[in-house]
């Protein structure tokens, strides 16, 4: 603590107490934060990027093997496809729910009635347990559909969309979206409430169209908005588990299975340092996405 | 900003709202029916499933095996809550969650108020200034990456119970968290607290009295990320919770996916145990709620 006190130089807003050394106090108000953190997140991190480099099953002995984990990674099918399921997955939803909560944002802002009550009903997804609204729509998909099928005829729905490897994924989309787009349709209200009324005032008096008012106008001043969902969407997506296991469970066979599925089930199959590779990749791809945010949202700092 | 003006369409009705905000030219308009109409069917897709689990819930174990989940339940029966109290062991599971939830929310709020009240009153000096960073830096770590040695050290230190998991969450919850602290104690001016260090107040005291009344708006935003993530989260407790006995409401119900799958109304009844406080609470805060997602989401 003293040589931190004599090496920072008290620069910048100089505060008239502490000058010399910090209160003690201060310390006790960082300090379990920085511990607790340390012991929860950054020793399992580097104890998972350790054991990527070994040849670890979980228990017992273990070996260093260099690079063997991340060369069989890039040549297993399994993983590849957890990756392609998941980003096509993601880019999928990231759209469907930014289109729809878009819309749904315009028309809450507009002119209704019952606004009250629909901004209620449409943000209660937000609250419900994904694993739980996973097994509702579960039941939905694979009884109430096929019997609504059998009753009127239609052959295609007679199937559950669940049991379909072509299609599961639909599903998926479905529930991820239902429960998502409370989050972003809210950003979106604020967005749209930001946009001052005289601008549409001032387009009104110059003749534009209802149409003309949404593209030119509302458009590009929730631009910022637009990013905002669509990263943070994006990010959350990735990690995708709890509605995909109430749904499929990576099923059928492993075709809806996420790269968060994969890292959990390598723990339960015995290789451990081989998903921690994984696990690495994983994390790096994490950082460069949310580079990509910062290097997106700084120069948006309007907001 | 944002928050005031989501809340102020919030008045109770629309006759609220209509003297404030727009122009009197503006609200002259008609109301737009074809944007309410599609606005109610939309609603009907958000309604279905959750008029689904309440008519299953309330079925008789021989009405909700039909196939029709949208019939309505006659008789009325309630064997579907007796056994899925008994089934899940309810008073237990909403024990833990009530545990895992109110422990995660409190520990997350103090700790991320007291880190950035440190941190920002101390910006001059440098550690003060990297642990901002360091703590920062775990919004780009997703859980699953550091997940399995988790479940390891957690094992490891006897903390695979929902301790463990009020531990982690608060962690994972923490640099949102300080994240919006910190944006909030900067606008908060320096010559609030000196009148009260004049006096005599030490700085643990200031903190109380002063600081953390008012931080209530942010910690309220905090609070309701943690609870959400809490409540309802069930990757984290399912994989840290060793014993099944001390298992939160979210994973219990995945008891109903293997054994008892045909006692639709016995599932459903459960369901709706499991997700009716959080709506509940809900209804009874959501200007909260809508208002505290908004600020976290726009500042995160």
């Amino acid at each position: 603590m003293s040589t931190t006190t004599t090496t920072a130089p008290a620069k910048g807003r100089t505060e008239q107490r502490g000058r010399r050394r910090v209160e003690p106090i201060y310390w006790f108000f960082l300090l379990p934060s920085l511990i607790l953190f340390t012991l929860a997140i950054t020793v399992p991190g580097v104890i998972g990027i350790t054991f990527s480099f070994t040849d670890s099953i979980g228990v017992g002995d273990w070996n260093f093997n260099g690079l063997t984990n991340y060369i069989a990674l890039f040549s297993d099918p399994a993983i590849l496809q957890s990756y392609l399921f998941t980003f096509g997955f993601s880019v999928v939803t990231v759209i469907v729910v930014n289109v729809i909560a878009f819309l749904l944002a315009v028309g809450l802002t507009s002119r209704i009635r019952f606004m009250v009550g629909l901004r209620t009903v449409f943000v209660i997804p937000m609250v419900i347990s994904g694993i739980i609204i996973a097994y509702v729509f579960n039941f939905l998909f694979s009884n109430s559909l096929p019997a609504l099928g059998e009753a009127t005829g239609a052959s295609w729905l007679q199937t559950s969309l669940l049991a379909n490897p072509d299609l599961a994924w639909v599903a998926i989309v479905i529930v991820t979206a239902w429960q998502a787009i409370p989050g972003t349709l809210l950003i979106y209200i604020a967005g749209l409430l930001s946009v001052p009324g005289d601008v549409y005032e001032a387009a009104d008096l110059d003749g534009a169209s209802r149409t003309q008012r949404l593209l030119r106008i509302t458009m590009p001043l929730v631009a910022g908005y637009v990013v905002i969902n669509v990263i943070l969407g994006f990010k959350g997506f990735l990690n995708a588990y709890d509605i995909i296991k109430g749904l499929t469970d990576g099923g059928p066979g492993t075709s809806t299975r996420s790269i968060a599925m994969s890292i959990i089930a390598g723990f339960n199959g015995g290789d451990y340092g081989y998903q921690m590779a994984n696990a690495t990749i994983f994390f790096v791809v994490a950082i460069l996405i949310s580079l990509l945010q910062l290097s997106l949202t700084r120069g948006r700092n309007a907001l | 900003m944002s928050t005031q003006t989501l809340l102020t369409p919030e008045a109770p009705t629309s006759r609220g709202a209509r003297g404030r905000g727009l122009s009197s030219r503006f609200r002259m308009e008609r109301v737009n029916w074809p944007a309410t109409v599609l606005l109610l069917l939309c609603a009907v897709t958000v309604l279905l499933p959750l008029y689904v689990t309440l008519s299953m819930a309330f079925k008789s174990t021989g009405q909700a095996v039909d196939g029709n989940p949208f019939s309505l339940p006659a008789p009325l029966s309630f064997d579907g809550f007796v056994q899925a109290w008994k089934l899940t062991t309810f008073p237990v599971g909403a024990g833990v969650s009530l545990f895992v939830t109110a422990g995660t929310v409190i520990l997350t709020i103090v700790l991320s108020a007291f880190t950035s009240y440190a941190i920002v009153r101390n910006w001059d000096r440098k550690v003060f200034r990297y642990s901002f960073f360091y703590l920062l830096a775990a919004m780009f770590i997703p859980f699953p990456v550091v997940a399995l040695p988790q479940i390891q050290l957690t094992g490891l230190v006897h903390l695979d119970n929902p301790v463990g998991v009020i531990l982690l969450a608060s962690m994972f919850q923490l640099s949102f968290s300080v994240l919006l602290f910190t944006a909030f104690l900067r606008s908060i001016p320096l010559e609030l607290e000196e009148s009260a260090r004049i006096d005599g107040a030490s700085t643990w005291s200031t903190f109380w009295r002063i600081i953390f009344p008012l931080l209530a708006p942010m910690s309220a935003t905090v609070g309701i990320f943690a609870f959400l993530y809490a409540w309802n989260d069930f990757m984290m407790p399912s994989l840290i919770i060793s014993d099944p006995a001390l298992q939160t409401l979210p994973v219990r119900q995945n008891l109903f996916q293997t054994q008892f799958s045909n006692n639709y109304n016995v599932s459903f009844a459960s369901y709706l145990m499991a997700m009716a406080p959080a709506i509940v609470a809900y209804l009874f805060t959501q200007r909260w709620v809508m208002a505290g997602v908004t600020q976290g989401a726009v500042k995160g």
